[in-house]
């Protein structure tokens, strides 16, 4: 019998480097000279990211006016009065004085904002039918099951666009007006209701049912508008581009808030001599009053803003990377405290 | 004698072959036309068949059926499993609740994908693992097998699942027996077999079974047509280690079965032409696969800890959906009545009653919260637990290449608690050493033999052992056995570098060797073998032997002797004879050429032992008992002469065995039986390849030791041994029983009768603390009583020393018995044996009353040399903060020599002893010793601030920091005090002071103290405990402790069998534990942490926005979390992490 000892065994695993468990591995090792810079490091940038941020949310002017119409805030408490338990309320206008003692510097956006309004409900988000939002002709007749009870009309066409969201479209609407001169004529500001979607949501996700014979109204004959409304889809806007599935306030409306306090594009301020901005003068914002928001303690506000590279007047995201960067700072300090404290027992411990 | 019982067990009813009732069963030949069946020649064949079919009914058949499903019964019965997982109910659960409308987060088929996924992969896997039992059933089914067929009247070639109970099977070497069998018959002229239990223990050593009484004496072939008893044996159980019955002969017989006689499915025969025997138990009815239990199932801590906060997460869970539900109600409430723009009632245009609403919110917060409920984490811990598994196995540092075995996990899911251990108990025998007995010296009749050039060699090997340096061998293994090899070792002292290194690997390869031939275990390294003698010895071994050799014809030979001398010889037979080992010659059957006795077989009956004895010796003096009383004879030795003629039958069959028995005992020495030795000498010339095969390695080194003294064991059956003197040549001793050794006697014995003298001769071995106690009162009248006072004292003394050296301690004594002595104690012992019920009592009882009044021969020491690294690994293990505990079955001295050997005891360490006889001195000594380790306690106090830092991450683990340099005691407690100890009453002092102290040392334990022992840490001190342990003895240790470790080792496998962890050596412990089991908890505890964490981190984004009354339909995407469990390193720093792990054992506590 011949038997060598370099004969491995049958038995003997194999020696490799995933086997034995030596494959490179790397992880910190977090002593006090890796993690104390670190900390004051991380601390100090977030300072400096937090000052950043406030200071540019700080330098975002914003101007807003609550026309809800409580009594005693201003003209649109007549509409609210008026609208008051009237199931449909009865078309109503009142207006918003404003003066601006300096230029408000553009680009000017107007946004309107309703609160305690639960856009994120859970059985209010899912009544939509997307699929009869993208112009799916069978969906148009047919509105997915979520839609109910706002799948049917009562004569039992279906709905379109069928649901709860659509139903709720917010169908306020202002225009502004401009007084160069005290006692002058008001000049209509020109408002760019355009590009105020997401150009996915008007590109993509939004389109209307294919045209029959041309017609918008005919694709959409056999369907009933939602029961809210009073003009069905078709004629939201007599421009062909911005009607229908299509229109840029339903779009904009149709993306729902993640919060009951929510604001929505509703125009920009960027066309002709208003293209720096809002010139000084005084102002007047013509608003149409038709969305009822006092039966669940909701208010309406309309809101002039400019924006800065952050988007919005957004103060708690600077104050959050302050907040956060003097944490780190102090969490430093009393490691350094520690460490210094407790360095020589530590060393006495090891051996 | 007991025949009533017989009587009611005649088989009843025709056709029936098993009786229901009662605790017993009972086999009839299938050959045999049933009782009352229809004319056995017309309807021969159609009566088999149909007694087949009653068969079938009544009894298992042998085919074997592991399986758990059909193809039609898989889908249901798994799917039943399956949900008897709690995790899997959950998981369908929520999955359905999707399904109802008011109430579903997601999309009801999107969420019933997973579920099915998992249950899928589950039954596929489930699938194929049964398709694997399926085809591996089906191949031992259809193994071939020779079974004796009624209708062709000889033995056919017969599937194995269609043996039935009741058939007869055929066997030849190296066959697998298919079923239970009970052996009728055997090639083999003693109708003995040899057979191999490694399938069923792992033991690979030869066992010996036997023909059933009765059947041995047949002559002629077995004829399976002529057997017409009745077998009554047990109802199939379990104990593979015990089988009572017995076989009911047509007249009326009865004759015991044992053990001895059951040949157990699973093995293998060896060394033995053929066998046939009748099956007993077939099928799932065999002891084997009543063993297969399958692996065990332990809950390791970190599991259980676990459930506990999954617990908490389904609390959690239920309580944040129940705060949901409730907000949601109020929301509803308060907004539904005001025709608010975004509340949406239900479909039908009615609204919600604010009740309802909460309802459905609260299952609809269980669908949304439910990743709270990490189920996926069971899946995770499993795989990671497999890999880590995986990994353990395959650890190259692990395996040891001497006996090519690696460490094996036995236990698949306890990794973890590897990592949590806080006391270790530790067996000392084959544990701590490495139960590789040498023999190291010995005492004979009082005069010391300290083998000095013995123990030099062994002091090579120790070296050669330490030597790390090996040159490799070229080519072919050296093989140094012989005795030619150790005398020269004995001349040639001092051996260059090359020469030593040579030796181990040879040595080495020897062992390697052995191993890969696998049929035998070497007990054998050439270390055990080669013993060097002591020359004074082994002259006055020569001086017996050669005036044996001259006095042997002479009347009183041993007389001639010097009392001095006679001890010597008694003390080398009972060396050779006074033990089980097996002589084998590798390979080969063995070839019978051996000079037959009268009859078969040690003495069974009276009637046996009067035919035998009768006849020959019988001391002139000696009084009659019971029967014999009427054959009261004087005689001369060798002769056949009855003086007092007895009944005529008696006489007639005496006179007729006259003439061998003559033959044998008055010349079977002389010339005849002398040419019959020199023939078989010359006819197994390399008789040097003779191998010893033992059940333990001590007995095998008192062979090998007797050897050396040219007292050669040669061969061994069941009713002879022989033994070669080099003058007296074979000496062949008449075995006539065997009580073999358990732990409560702790000693075994031979009865032999003596050729010599013809007396018999009873030869015990045995703890020196038992057999002293058995010796004769020596009266200190005569001066032969003093003598032998002398020699006892000086014997214990010697005794004492060896203890000291830390050498294993046996006493060899000798008790002739008188004929009416033996008659007398034969008559009970066969009762004994033949009782079915309690017959072990009553054997214990028997061999008890055998052993008395012995003659002290003498002692021997036996080394147990320490295992590699033994000492290394139990600092290392200390450093890490655990606990060691010794228990052993040794004896104190040996244990605490040991102790101090491998550095669990220290020299300049205070040793708290406790050795109590009382209760009541017990108790008394707990408590002064816990006052003075409580004083200590105090003086030290202030050093222990420190210690709590680490007290604080395992409260029970003692402060390991503190215990290097604050000198706690050691308590070292022996087997009786233990026993007090454990009592109720003193078990909490006890354990008080035990925890105080570095180390425990228990010896004289036995098995059950030993696990009690466990339990009581385990329980008392809610402490995770590990055992481990190599043997029998160590199992209930095993089975009780949160790990058991097995060392696959030489006392066969039943502790690797009861193990979670088997390793090759006691050294691998420490990588096992420090490294792999800190690894493996520290991994699994991140990743349960992270677990939870991600768990949490994903529910509070949905927490968060269901507050605001939000739903996020979108799912983070998880991480793989499993690597995160695999693949973290605690101690990173360059290249070799385990090799920092093991110099800083320290990180083990935390």
């Amino acid at each position: 019998m011949t038997w060598s000892a370099t004969a491995r065994g049958a038995h003997q695993p194999d020696n490799t480097a995933f086997t034995q468990q030596r494959l490179p591995a790397w992880q910190p090792l977090l002593s006090a000279s890796i993690a104390l810079p670190l900390f004051f490091c991380a601390g100090l940038a977030f300072i400096g990211l937090g000052l950043g941020l406030y200071y540019s949310s700080n330098g975002i002017k914003e101007l807003e006016y609550d026309y809800t119409g409580d009594s005693g805030t201003g003209n649109c408490s007549v509409c609210a009065a008026a609208g008051q338990g009237r199931a449909p309320p009865p078309p109503c206008s009142c207006a918003w004085y404003f003066s601006l003692p300096e230029l408000f510097q553009g680009p000017v956006y107007l946004y309107y904002e309703l609160t305690n309004f639960y856009q994120n409900n859970r059985r209010y988000s899912v009544s939509r039918d997307d699929a009869q939002l993208s112009g799916l002709p069978s969906a148009l007749r047919h509105p997915v099951n979520e839609c109910a009870p706002y799948q049917f009309s009562a004569a039992g066409l279906p709905i379109a666009p069928c649901g709860a969201i659509a139903n709720s479209l917010f169908n306020d609407s202002f225009s502004l007006w401009h007084q160069r001169l005290p006692g002058g004529l008001y000049v209509e500001v020109p408002l760019d209701r355009s590009g105020i979607a997401w150009w996915t949501d008007y590109h993509v996700k939004f389109r209307n049912p294919p045209l029959v014979n041309g017609s918008l109204a005919l694709a959409f004959q056999g369907t009933a508008p939602p029961p809210n409304w009073r003009r069905p889809v078709y004629e939201l806007s007599p421009d062909p581009n911005n009607t229908g599935f299509i229109n840029q306030d339903f779009v904009v409306w149709m993306r729902t808030a993640a919060l009951p306090t929510f604001r929505k594009l509703y125009a920009r301020i960027r066309q002709g001599n208003y293209s720096a901005g809002l010139p000084r003068g005084a102002y007047r914002v013509n608003i149409t009053y038709n969305y009822p928001v006092r039966a669940f303690g909701g208010h309406k506000l309309l809101i002039f803003s400019s924006i800065s590279w952050m988007g919005g007047k957004n103060p708690f995201l600077g104050i959050a990377y302050l907040v956060v960067g003097s944490l780190c700072i102090l969490t430093g300090f009393v490691m350094l405290i520690v460490y210094i404290r407790y360095q020589d027992q530590d060393d006495d411990y090891e051996e | 004698m007991e025949r009533e019982p017989a009587g009611t067990e005649e088989p009843g009813p025709p056709g029936r072959r098993r009786r229901r009732e009662g605790r017993t069963r009972t086999v009839r030949s299938n050959l045999l036309p049933p009782p009352g069946a229809e004319d056995p020649a017309a309807g021969a064949a159609k009566g088999e068949r149909r007694r087949r079919r009653g068969c079938a009914q009544h009894l298992a058949d042998n085919r074997l059926k592991t399986t758990k499903y059909t193809l039609l019964s898989f889908l249901p019965k798994n799917l039943f499993e399956q949900f008897h997982r709690p995790a899997n109910v959950y998981f369908v659960f929520i999955a359905l609740l999707n399904f109802v409308p008011a109430v579903n987060a997601f999309q009801p088929g999107l969420a019933l994908a997973p579920v099915l996924f998992i249950l899928a992969i589950t039954a596929f896997r489930d699938l194929w693992e049964d398709y694997s039992r399926h085809r591996s059933d089906h191949k031992i089914n259809h193994l071939g097998c020779l079974v004796f067929s009624r209708e062709e009247k000889k033995y056919v070639n017969r599937f194995w699942k269609e043996i039935h109970v009741g058939d007869f099977v055929r066997l030849r070497c190296n066959e697998i027996f298919p079923a239970d069998i009970l052996l009728l018959s055997s090639s083999d002229p003693d109708g003995l077999c040899h057979i191999e239990t490694a399938n069923l223990d792992g033991e690979t050593n030869l066992k010996r079974r036997q023909v059933v009484r009765g059947f041995s004496e047949l002559v002629s072939e077995f004829n399976p047509l002529t057997f017409t008893s009745v077998i009554e044996c047990e109802k199939p159980n379990n104990d593979l280690s015990r089988f009572r019955g017995c076989i009911i002969h047509d007249n009326g017989k009865k004759a015991g079965l044992y053990k001895e006689n059951l040949l157990l499915r699973g093995c293998t025969l060896r060394n033995t032409d053929a066998v046939v025997g009748i099956v007993i138990y077939a099928g799932h009815e065999t002891k084997a696969l009543l063993n297969n239990s399958g692996p065990r199932y332990k809950r390791s801590k970190l599991e259980r800890q676990m459930n506990g906060d999954v617990l908490w997460c389904v609390l959690l869970l239920v309580c944040m959906s129940l705060f949901s539900a409730v907000g949601h109600g109020l929301w509803i409430w308060r907004y539904q009545e005001k025709k608010s723009l975004f509340y949406v009632p239900t479909s039908d245009g009615s609204s919600l009653s604010p009740v309802t609403a909460a309802v459905y919110s609260f299952l609809t917060m269980i669908i949304v919260l439910q990743v709270l409920i990490p189920i996926s984490l069971y899946v995770s811990i499993e795989i990671v637990k497999a890999c880590q598994v995986y990994f353990i196995n395959q650890d190259v540092q692990l395996y040891d290449e001497e006996t090519d075995s690696q460490l094996q996990c036995r236990a698949l899911n306890i990794t973890e608690d590897l990592g949590q251990i806080q006391y270790i108990f530790s067996d000392k025998t084959g544990t701590l050493t490495e139960n590789k007995m040498v023999f190291r010296r010995c005492t004979v009749s009082g005069v010391e033999y300290s083998h000095d050039a013995n123990a030099q060699r062994l002091a090579r090997y120790q070296e050669a052992d330490s030597e790390e340096e090996e040159v490799v061998p070229r080519g072919g293994s050296v093989s140094q056995r012989s005795s030619i090899g150790s005398h020269q070792s004995v001349r040639v002292v001092h051996r260059t570098q090359s020469t030593k290194s040579h030796r181990r690997t040879g040595s080495r390869a020897e062992a390697k060797r052995a191993s890969m031939l696998s049929k035998h275990t070497a007990f054998s390294s050439p270390m055990e073998k080669d013993i060097t003698p002591d020359p004074k010895l082994l002259e006055k071994v020569s001086e017996c032997d050669k005036s044996l050799a001259v006095a042997r014809h002479q009347e009183h030979p041993l007389a001639h002797l010097s009392p001095e001398l006679s001890d010597v010889f008694d003390f080398f037979i009972a060396l050779t004879i006074c033990n089980t080992v097996v002589v084998t010659c590798p390979d080969q059957p063995r070839t019978k050429v051996r000079v037959r006795f009268e009859l078969k077989s040690p003495v069974k009956t009276i009637e046996d032992f009067l035919r035998r004895f009768t006849p020959s010796c019988l001391t002139s003096g000696c009084s009659s008992i019971g029967s014999l009383a009427a054959h009261k004879s004087n005689h001369k030795s060798g002769s056949g002469f009855l003086s007092t003629p007895s009944s005529d039958g008696m006489l007639l069959r005496l006179e007729r065995l006259d003439q061998p028995t003559s033959a044998i005992t008055s010349n079977g020495y002389s010339s005849q039986a002398d040419d019959w030795a020199s023939e078989l000498a010359q006819e197994q010339e390399p008789e040097r390849e003779l191998r010893y095969e033992a059940e333990s390695p001590d007995e095998a080194a008192l062979v090998y030791a007797a050897r050396a003294y040219n007292c050669v064991l040669v061969e061994r059956l069941h009713d002879q041994v022989s033994v070669e003197l080099p003058h007296l040549g074979r000496l062949t001793f008449e075995l006539l029983h065997t009580l073999g050794f358990d732990s409560i006697r702790k000693r075994m014995s031979v009865v032999i009768r003596h050729p010599l003298t013809d007396e018999i001769n009873v030869y015990t071995k045995g703890a020196d603390s038992v057999v002293m106690d058995l010796l004769q009162p020596c009266s200190s009248v005569d001066a032969r009583g003093r003598h032998q006072k002398k020699i006892r004292s000086k014997t214990q003394n010697y005794l004492n020393l060896y203890g000291a050296e830390g050498l294993r301690t046996l006493c060899i004594a000798k008790r002739v018995l008188s004929k009416e002595e033996y008659a007398c104690w034969l008559q009970s012992h066969l009762e004994a044996e033949s009782s079915l019920e309690n017959s072990e009592e009553l054997l214990f009882q028997s061999a008890i009353r055998l052993e008395t009044n012995l003659h002290l021969l003498g002692a021997t020491g036996i080394e147990d040399r320490l295992q590699d690294g033994v000492p290394e690994t139990i600092s290392k293990l200390r450093q890490a903060g655990l606990q060691i505990w010794v228990l052993t079955g040794d004896k104190q001295e040996t244990a605490v020599n040991i102790a101090y050997a491998c550095k669990l005891l220290d020299h300049d360490e205070e040793v708290i002893t406790l050795n109590a006889t009382s209760q009541e001195a017990c108790a008394a000594l707990l408590d002064q010793c816990l006052r003075y380790v409580q004083s200590r306690g105090l003086q030290r106090a202030p050093e222990k601030t420190k210690g709590k830092v680490s007290m604080r991450f395992s409260s029970l683990c003692p402060p390991s920091m503190s215990t290097a340099s604050g000198r706690s005691p050691s308590l070292v407690i022996d087997g009786r005090s233990l026993a007090y100890a454990l009592e109720k009453n003193l078990e909490d002092k006890f354990l008080f002071l035990a925890k105080q102290c570095r180390s425990v040392l228990c010896c004289r334990s036995t098995p059950l103290q030993k696990s009690m022992v466990v339990k009581l840490v385990r329980s008392k001190l809610k402490a995770m405990t590990l055992a481990i342990g190599d043997g029998a003895n160590d199992v209930s240790m095993i089975q009780v402790a949160d790990v058991g470790v097995g060392i696959s080792g030489q006392e066969g496998m039943q502790a690797v069998m009861a193990s979670d962890f088997a390793v090759p050596k006691f050294r691998y412990l420490e990588r096992l534990l420090i490294l792999h089991g800190h690894w493996c908890y520290s991994r699994l505890a991140n990743m349960v942490l992270y677990f939870f964490y991600k768990n949490t981190q994903r529910m509070s984004v949905q927490r968060q926005s269901s507050l605001l009354g939000l739903y996020l339909p979108s799912r983070p995407r998880p991480i793989a979390v499993e690597q995160v469990g695999l693949l973290t390193h605690t101690v990173t720093s360059a290249k070799s992490f385990d090799v920092l792990e093991l110099q800083i054992p320290s990180l083990y506590v935390g």
